[in-house]
């Protein structure tokens, strides 16, 4: 038997098949308590969960602590704008700090790619990656994959197209490393401009039109054009965007009958994905954001496990 | 590998005490049985099989996991698998019967009616298992059990699933449990 303990979650490559398979099972568990009347257990009572949101979030933020306060562990909420990084304080020292309050679990976003990881080195709590730059946000893609496997009952065999800012976007670059491990065969698609300048890097099959990766697709995942990223316009216009690589109901025909539409979340709406179909029977996006909280229960669980028990 | 209890020893006593509970509970809608994963399940289906054939009742049913309750939920768990909990409805007034097939320490019965808890307040809780070994560390016990033995600590106590019913089987420590 494997070992299901995580130490830190920075990145998809910290997992394997088995492993990931062994947190999405654990989120099934963790989304029943999400039902309940009673929406708490006592698992992690006595643990201290810190979230530190180096950069703006209201979904990921409100999950992680959600998933922190449903098991019952003591979470703090840490958000740039009203932290001590304002008066100059390093990352490096805040990461002392926290580390000398015996925090647990570090949950960390910051607009740094690989912010994460320096905080792990610098740390004996368990960190947790809640999105990096443009490196990877490892939480949204094993929601995805959840939120997957709940509504096509299976992984195994798909294929999912990922469309849009590709370059910019951790969430395409962690869900391209999961689903394929898990099975699934992805393939990534938008203008060329928002194409990683190396995608052969990604792994995956890259196309610089929709419609090729469209068709046929079992699993179509929209991304949000991510306008804070891009340093220089890397389109001509918004709306030439969403007439050439945004989800229309009559694009989307191109794909499985059954296909099932994700966005990560927040959308702009008529942008990359049009109203109809965010709110349209194909859309799971609420689905994902039920599934965050479990996915994230189960992270948190896991790396909250006593370090001597962890590493024996 | 001594046999403590042969099936039809264990469908005697579910029996046995499928009549307690009817004389104690004359109202049986009131009921729930509620299995602890997952080695209560089939105890839970055995009692309410003795308690359909005795009176025609048809108590709710329900089963918890109790990893999440474990006292040593954040030290003790090599590769944490957890169950999924199912509880019809509200517990809120009923009277539930934990099955489990044995009690040892206690400590899984006490996370257990947490669990229970969690889901409203109940009117009573009671326990119902195959085989009381001994052993308690928690001042918990069974309201109703086929049978009382002393096992010694490091043995292991297995019931298993038969045709015929429940076999309950003292596993000596170090010994496998593969027939």
């Amino acid at each position: 038997m494997t070992d299901a303990r995580l130490r830190h979650l920075l990145s998809v490559s910290d997992l394997c098949a088995e492993s990931a398979t062994g947190l999405l099972d654990a989120a099934e568990a963790f989304l029943e308590v999400s039902r309940r009347p009673v929406r708490k257990v006592p698992t992690l009572r006595g643990k201290t969960v810190i979230n530190c949101f180096f950069e703006a979030s209201t979904r990921t933020r409100t999950s992680f602590e959600l998933a922190g306060k449903r098991l019952s562990a003591d979470v703090v909420n840490v958000s740039a704008s009203s932290s001590s990084t304002t008066k100059g304080e390093t990352l490096r020292d805040t990461v002392k700090t926290l580390d000398a309050m015996h925090a647990d679990v570090i949950v960390v976003r910051h607009g740094a790619s690989g912010a994460p990881a320096y905080v792990a080195e610098r740390t004996r709590a368990s960190v947790v990656n809640a999105g990096d730059g443009t490196h990877e946000h490892p939480t949204q893609a094993l929601l995805d994959a959840f939120t997957i496997r709940r509504t096509k009952g299976r992984i195994a065999g798909l294929k999912v197209a990922i469309l849009g800012d590709i370059a910019h976007s951790r969430v395409a670059r962690s869900n391209a490393l999961l689903l394929p491990m898990l099975g699934a065969e992805v393939c990534v698609a938008g203008p060329r401009t928002l194409l990683p300048h190396d995608s052969a890097a990604l792994g995956v099959r890259s196309y610089d039109r929709v419609e090729p990766a469209l068709e046929g697709a079992d699993v179509v995942m929209m991304l949000r054009i991510q306008r804070e990223r891009q340093g220089v316009s890397l389109l001509p216009s918004l709306r030439e965007y969403a007439r050439q690589f945004g989800l229309s109901a009559q694009r989307l025909e191109r794909a499985a009958p059954d296909a099932i539409v994700m966005h990560p979340g927040p959308m702009n709406r008529g942008v990359e994905i049009a109203d109809d179909v965010a709110d349209g029977p194909r859309s799971v996006v609420l689905a994902q954001v039920e599934a965050g909280v479990a996915v994230r229960m189960a992270v948190l669980y896991q790396c909250s496990q006593d370090p001597d028990e962890r590493e024996s | 590998m001594p046999t403590l209890l042969e099936a039809e020893a264990s469908n005697r006593g579910l029996r046995r005490i499928a009549g307690e509970i009817l004389e104690r509970h004359p109202k049986p809608a009131e009921l729930m049985l509620v299995a602890v994963r997952r080695g209560g399940l089939p105890v839970a289906r055995g009692l309410a099989d003795w308690l359909r054939e005795l009176d025609g009742a048809e108590p709710s049913r329900g089963e918890v996991d109790i990893t999440l309750y474990r006292d040593d939920a954040a030290t003790a768990l090599p590769n944490p698998r957890i169950g999924p909990s199912d509880i019809p409805g509200s517990v809120a007034g009923k009277v539930v019967i934990l099955c489990d097939d044995v009690v040892f320490t206690g400590r899984t019965v006490r996370a257990a009616i947490d669990a229970v808890m969690d889901y409203g307040r109940p009117a009573r809780i009671e326990l119902c298992v195959l085989v009381d070994r001994g052993g308690r560390e928690l001042p918990v016990q069974p309201d109703y059990c086929v049978l009382r033995a002393a096992v010694g600590a490091g043995d292991r106590v297995e019931v298993r699933d038969e045709p015929a019913g429940l076999l309950a089987l003292q596993i000596a420590e170090g010994e496998s449990s593969q027939p």
